[in-house]
């Protein structure tokens, strides 16, 4: 395929969503379609584990998921002062889903699209299989954070309390428009830096994948491949297993600082 | 890769997804988490429970025994005891019923021996008499001499 286009339009192709739509009401059925497969994906399989629950000895996946639960609770509890019954239940929603999402940045970038266009035929069909190199799915759940943020302020500190912290935060007083200012900066920083640090993160992980399948593609012609097709692998292999660590790390990151930002709306002292 | 509906639509599978989870899976595993840790804490203190009731029982236990021990010590120093006093009475008793014994026949032989002495001295008197009626013969008179003849055998 990469023979067939250049470069440029390899990258382009592969970094545009199959669409339905105009303008605003555009949707990314892609992003969507795999997002959801991904999320029915949770639910069954862990409707499936719900139905053989051991209390006294768990099985092996029980285990794994169990140590997962673990470990998010554990940061709940270290991160979010107070008790509140959704913290915990998102932040695991977030971490599960996320890091699958991202997983799907390690599956071959030209596998699920080849597939996609011999079963539809098309061999020009778009399809973007990592929900989180799209701006909309991060944020859309970082959005969804900052309305509960927005929320839980207003609940635990009262409107008064709310505008109060926008009026006199952080420099006292006598510094009222700086603070507005300051303090809706800091504010929308919160859905914004989560959003666009993951979807970055993802985009640019894809992006590296991609031109490391371009050194196979476009240079490996004749015997020049015996060359760049063992590198590509190689490179291939390298970044994959960095990816591997980068696709937790920002599945963790996302939980821990939505955990730590709700936190900070249920502190009345601030 | 603009801001589109996408969004929209992601945030309601978000919201959902969050519903869902929590309801089959965080609810019900942390639920049973939770319960196995309560069930093993409640083990912990059990077994503590049970090794310091078995730690008083066998206190208990000795205690019982080493009363058992003393109870019995004094139970046949007692007896001991009992024995030789009734030894001893016995002993006393024989004794008191060998003396009475040996003082009843004392006094039995006596009676005999006085008793003897009398019929021997009533035997006399009468041979007496009848020696001194025959010699005197009609000369005497049994009534006449008879006060002088009792004290004539009183005097035997």
């Amino acid at each position: 395929m990469a023979e067939k286009m250049g470069t440029v339009e390899y990258i382009q192709h592969h970094l545009t969503n199959n669409t339905i739509g105009e303008g605003f009401w555009t949707f990314n059925v892609d992003t969507i379609v795999v997002s959801a497969l991904l999320g029915a994906l949770i639910i069954f399989v862990a409707a499936r584990l719900g139905k053989q629950l051991e209390t006294g000895t768990p099985g092996g996946f029980q285990n794994f998921v169990e140590s997962i639960l673990d470990f998010v609770a554990t940061n709940v509890r270290d991160a979010f002062p107070g008790h509140n019954p959704l913290i915990a239940p998102l932040a695991l929603t977030i971490f599960i889903w996320v890091w699958l999402m991202n997983f799907m940045d390690l599956i071959p970038v030209d596998l699920l699209p080849l597939l996609f266009q011999m079963v539809t035929g098309d061999s020009h069909a778009y399809l973007k299989v990592v929900p989180t190199t799209d701006l909309n799915t991060t944020l859309a759940m970082s959005v969804t954070v900052f309305a509960l943020i927005l929320f839980y302020n207003i609940k635990i500190k009262g409107v008064w309390g709310f505008t109060k912290m926008f009026l006199f935060h952080p420099f006292g007083k006598f510094f009222i428009p700086v603070n507005i200012v300051m303090t809706f900066i800091e504010e929308i920083s919160k859905p914004l830096s989560l959003a666009l640090r993951l979807f970055g993160n993802m985009f640019a992980g894809e992006l590296v994948f991609l031109l490391i399948a371009l050194i196979g593609g476009t240079l490996a012609v004749g015997a020049a491949a015996l060359f760049w097709a063992p590198l590509q692998v190689l490179l291939d292999l390298g970044w994959l297993i960095f990816h591997l660590l980068v696709i937790t790390l920002q599945a963790f990151i996302f939980m821990v600082l939505t955990i730590v930002y709700l936190g900070m709306a249920h502190d009345e002292g601030h | 890769m603009s801001i589109n509906a996408t969004l929209l639509i992601q945030m309601i599978a978000f919201v959902l997804l969050i519903w869902f989870v929590n309801k089959v899976l965080w609810a019900p595993l942390s639920k049973l988490m939770e319960d196995r840790q309560k069930k093993i804490a409640d083990g912990l203190s059990a077994a503590e429970k049970g090794k310091h009731e078995l730690e008083l029982a066998e206190q208990k236990a000795k205690e019982v025994l080493k009363d058992a021990k003393t109870q019995a010590q004094n139970v046949l120093s007692q007896a001991e005891k009992r024995g030789s006093e009734i030894v001893e009475d016995a002993k006393v008793k024989a004794a008191e019923e060998a003396d009475r014994i040996k003082a009843s026949a004392q006094a039995e032989i006596e009676q005999e021996v006085s008793r003897a002495r009398e019929g021997l001295r009533k035997e006399v008197a009468s041979i007496a008499i009848s020696g001194a009626e025959e010699i005197l013969k009609k000369e005497v008179d049994a009534a006449t001499h008879n006060d002088m003849l009792e004290t004539l055998v009183k005097s035997i």
